[in-house]
């Protein structure tokens, strides 16, 4: 049988992190009560015009920089129609014909194996970043026959960040999407949490014999999580796989993850192609923004975006800030890699360091398995450990002056875990794990339990 | 003038605006208004003169009556844009135009008729039926008419006022408010200002916020200015110009208001009469009007030479192909789930789109909605959408031209005639009847121009013809320069109306023309 090579492209919607709405005044929040962060331009009120929001522009601008991605001085805005309950303006307005940025890459890093002991880079090109309006809310009640709408989410400001089918296996997807959100995070231009609707992914999946052209591809949409991600395109290629063996077509269809069943099923919205009609947006100008060569002397600064200014401010991207962790403290980089994924940790990590005369070579041990073994037991974040990093640099310090053996670290470790407010020292005495260092004192004891013995 | 009069206390606010209601009130068969928002304009009124008494008015607007078009967004009253799909809807805003009326104390009269969602050229085509000219009741009309002795009409055979604004046009004319707003996408102020015989100013696109007029053609419409003379536009003009942060078309520059010359040399002036405005169709009066204007400003020694515009002879179709598109895409939000008209149809959230459109609209604004998703089609959008864009820069170079070649000012006819009647203008439909209309004023909205036409003289059947001035953009204060001029020259005469003279008290009527400056 002749070997197959799936292919997986990914759409990324990503909610930007703002005050504001991409083109209205009103509020950006999660969970507010229905309809109550609704301006007449959001409910689309006849008379009302868009009036873009400079933060959603910098945010848009910092994340192509970020990967990689040329910025279009100029890009344009356009309308794209189609009739649903929770598009109260009859069309969403987006970047069809030029958007913001295009032409990038966005590197991530796979295990080999499963034991992260090697790891391997990748890259993924990105085709193009662009601005544009989330749509609001709608709830099926089936029960009364009816639709609920929320506009609050309405025309919140997206970027969609389109990446093209270099990927092979839902692993890749999960790591270029877990990459991207890192960064996302890191840049502050979205927060990027799943759960909450901020990061949404849509995958793009098709199989085809090598040599060949590509398969016809299904659209998967309704993934919740990246570990369902991940799920829904290895299941999807499978599919395809095994429907093109038994003389089988595929069928170019849009298909949702159910991740009760662990399966895609196709979804029965979309009948046939649908023309969105583009045409664009008169009521928005292009979008103009300068680098320092470009920008007219005279300009008030408040009017303008300058490239060159954003990209002088970026933060450390994930990536350079693992090197740094490697360089710094010549951990391994798959240890950098558990750092930087757990938000929070890295810091955690280094103020242990700082507190501390143990090496950070043994350090990492300590924080990798001990504190975020507890931390995942539990289910806590970093930022909600009741072990906080001066209480474990102060034991490490007992631990490193050989006041302790390493079995009484963790006991004492276990005791702290319990968030009394004792010190390491206090639990020590208390439980007499005190090592002894006293030579005649240990003989004395040694001899002393000789002596039991013998007695038996 | 009847600032001066507000000023020196010779009439006081409250007086003005009950006047003008009870004159709106005998004048009710002209169809104006759809809402006269009586209890709130006594209440600005009452503020007014409250002001006036302390010495503290707020600018020469204070406390002059204004009517505003049904198709800007006035909080609290009323805006239908003529149509069912808006019938019951109070907007919770005012469109910035009509607050900064407001900011300076005007008194808002009520909410005037049109075509419905100003799509159309004589205000017949709205659910609360046609606007009447009020030159139809004229005593010029009337004496010039030739009564049809078979007629089972009890009524004079009364003409339209033109559209889509023609309430507005009306409303001026007949002197029930001192200025009103319009909208212009394709001529809408200025066609019916010329059968009415008021002075209709389309300023720049760009200059005026269109934040709150309910649009039809985003990239084409402008609010209008209707008075009953230039010096009025201007100052209108001055009140309502100039960047708003609400509208992203405005543009940035400080708007300085301008009083204007009373230019009495016009040497140094050159008036460019483009060839192509002798459009098949134009009557043989308006063409002999035009050539003695032409005359006129020769006369007095300004240069007038003829020039071209090629691409005149496109604009209509062009101007069809952009207006349905964008009228498609702007009519998608009538949906009724938000606001407006809702169909009892629920059986589903699509029959309950397709049966709330088809209840709302009229049969004009479906056309267009239906022709305008053709243009956009994705295998028609190269077609007729970007072909149409091309054409569109073709025509605004021609004026780019024309203008750099050294010429100030085009001097054109308005319309093709004088204002039709009634049942002569519906035995053809508004689709015909627009296309033929627009012919004269579109241009100028296509290249985004300020345009006027200004009442010059009476037709053999008593009804007013305008001429239309257009100027270089952002130029209105040479525009309006030139017509104000013009206007002196001309001295059309006062429309002489019963009703007016009832309720006349010096105030209204003056021997040339009437202002509020």
């Amino acid at each position: 049988l002749a070997p197959w090579v799936p292919v997986v492209g990914l759409e990324v919607h990503a909610q930007i992190s703002s005050n504001s709405k991409l083109f209205s005044g009103s509020q950006v929040q999660f969970a507010a009560p229905p309809n109550s962060l609704v301006s007449f331009f959001d409910a689309s009120l006849p008379g009302t015009l868009p009036v873009l929001n400079r933060r959603c522009v910098e945010a848009a601008v910092m994340t192509g920089l970020a990967l990689n991605c040329s910025i279009n001085k100029k890009s344009l805005f356009d309308r794209k129609h189609y009739f649903y309950a929770d598009l109260p303006a009859g069309y969403q307005i987006t970047q069809q014909r030029v958007p913001i940025a295009v032409n990038g890459s966005l590197s991530y890093s796979l295990c080999i194996d499963n034991k992260m002991s090697q790891m391997v880079t990748k890259t993924v090109r990105i085709k193009q970043i662009q601005l544009e309006q989330d749509s609001g809310k709608s709830l099926h009640d089936d029960t009364r026959s009816q639709t609920l709408v929320d506009l609050n989410r309405a025309g919140v400001g997206l970027m969609e960040v389109v990446m093209e089918p270099d990927m092979c296996c839902g692993e890749e997807a999960a790591a270029a999407v877990r990459e991207l959100q890192l960064i996302l995070q890191t840049l502050g231009s979205s927060q990027a949490v799943m759960a909450e609707g901020q990061l949404r992914v849509d995958a793009n999946v098709s199989v085809h014999h090598p040599g060949e052209p590509y398969g016809v591809r299904t659209e998967l949409k309704n993934i919740n999580s990246i570990r369902f991600l991940a799920k829904a395109v290895d299941y999807e290629i499978q599919r395809q796989i095994e429907e093109l063996e038994n003389g089988g077509t595929i069928l170019n269809e849009t298909r949702a993850f159910d991740s009760k069943l662990g399966c895609t099923v196709p979804l029965r919205d979309k009948e046939g192609k649908q023309d969105y009609r583009f045409m664009p947006e008169p009521n928005l100008p292009p979008l103009i923004l300068y680098d320092a060569k470009s920008l007219p002397a005279n300009m008030n600064h408040q009017q303008v975006i300058n490239i060159d200014w954003i990209h002088e401010r970026l933060p450390d991207l994930p990536s350079v800030k693992r090197e740094k962790l490697v360089e710094q403290y010549g951990i391994l980089p798959e240890h950098s890699f558990t750092l930087m994924n757990e938000d929070g940790l890295a810091e955690f990590f280094e103020n242990v360091v700082k507190q501390t005369q143990m090496k950070p070579k043994k350090v990492i041990g300590w924080i990798l398995k001990d504190l975020l073994g507890y931390l995942k037991e539990h289910s806590l974040t970093v930022k909600e450990s009741p072990v906080s990093s001066y209480l474990l640099a102060d034991l490490l310090n007992l631990l490193e002056k050989k006041e302790i053996s390493s079995t009484a670290a963790k006991q004492v470790l276990a005791e702290l875990w319990k968030g009394e407010g004792k010190t390491p020292l206090e639990i020590v005495k208390e439980q007499k794990l005190q090592l002894l260092q006293d030579q005649k004192e240990l003989e004395q004891i040694c001899q002393a339990v000789i002596d039991r013995q013998e007695n038996e | 003038q009847v600032s001066a009069a507000l000023k020196e206390g010779h009439v006081t606010p409250t007086e003005l605006c009950q006047r003008c209601l009870s004159l709106i009130k005998s004048t009710k068969f002209l169809n104006a208004y759809i809402t006269v928002a009586e209890e709130t304009a006594l209440k600005q009124a009452e503020a007014s003169e409250e002001r006036y008494k302390r010495g503290q008015r707020l600018g020469v607007l204070d406390g002059i009556p204004v009517a505003v078009k049904d198709n800007f967004n006035t909080a609290g009253i009323e805006t239908t844009c003529a149509s069912n799909m808006l019938r019951g809807y109070i907007s919770p805003y005012n469109a910035t135009v009509v607050q900064k009326l407001l900011d300076q104390g005007a008194v808002l009269l009520g909410k005037t008729n049109l075509d419905e969602f100003a799509m159309g050229s004589g205000s017949t085509d709205g659910v609360f039926g046609p606007v009447r000219n009020p030159w139809s009741y004229s005593r010029q009309y009337k004496e010039k008419s030739v009564p049809k002795s078979h007629s089972k009409d009890k009524e004079p055979d009364w003409v339209i006022t033109g559209g889509s604004s023609g309430g507005s046009a009306a409303a001026v004319s007949s002197f029930t408010c001192f200025a009103a707003l319009g909208s212009d996408t394709g001529g809408s102020t200025r066609n019916p200002a010329a059968h009415c015989g008021v002075v209709g100013l389309k300023p720049t696109y760009g200059l005026i916020s269109r934040h709150g007029l309910i649009p039809l053609v985003n990239s084409m419409d402008v609010p209008g200015i209707l008075t009953r003379c230039v010096d009025d536009a201007a100052l209108m003009l001055g009140s309502l110009a100039g960047h708003d942060p609400k509208d992203s078309t405005t543009i940035q520059d400080k708007f300085k208001p301008f009083e204007l010359p009373n230019l009495t040399d016009v040497s140094k002036l050159s008036i460019g009469i483009p060839k192509e405005y002798h459009a098949p169709g134009l009557s043989s009066e308006i063409l002999s009007l035009w050539s003695k204007a032409a005359d006129l400003f020769r006369n007095a020694g300004a240069k007038v030479v003829e020039v071209s515009l090629p691409h005149t002879r496109y604009s209509i179709v062009c101007y069809h192909v952009l207006c349905t598109a964008e009228v498609a895409s702007n009519m998608a939000r009538f949906d009724g789930l938000e606001y407006g008209h809702r169909s009892d149809v629920n059986k589903s959230t699509e029959s309950m789109y397709a049966a709330t459109r088809r209840e709302g609209f009229n049969d004009v604004v479906r056309g267009r909605i239906l022709s305008g998703n053709y243009f956009l089609l994705k295998q028609n959008y190269e077609k007729y959408f970007i072909k149409a864009q091309k054409v569109r820069r073709l025509i605004a170079n021609d004026f780019v031209k024309v203008f750099r070649s050294g010429v100030d000012v085009l001097l054109t006819p308005t319309t093709l005639s004088d204002a039709a009647p009634y049942m002569e203008f519906i035995k053809e439909d508004n689709r015909t009847r627009s296309a033929q209309d627009d012919i004269l004023t579109q241009a100028a909205n296509m290249a985004g121009l300020p345009a006027i036409t200004v009442p010059t003289a009476l037709s053999e059947r008593g009804l007013p013809v305008g001429l239309q001035f257009i100027g270089r953009s952002f130029q209105e204060q040479q525009l309006l320069t030139v017509a104000k001029w013009f206007e002196k020259q001309v001295q059309f005469p006062v429309i002489q109306l019963e009703e007016v003279k009832r309720h006349d008290h010096g105030v209204f009527q003056h021997q040339k023309s009437s202002s509020f400056s």
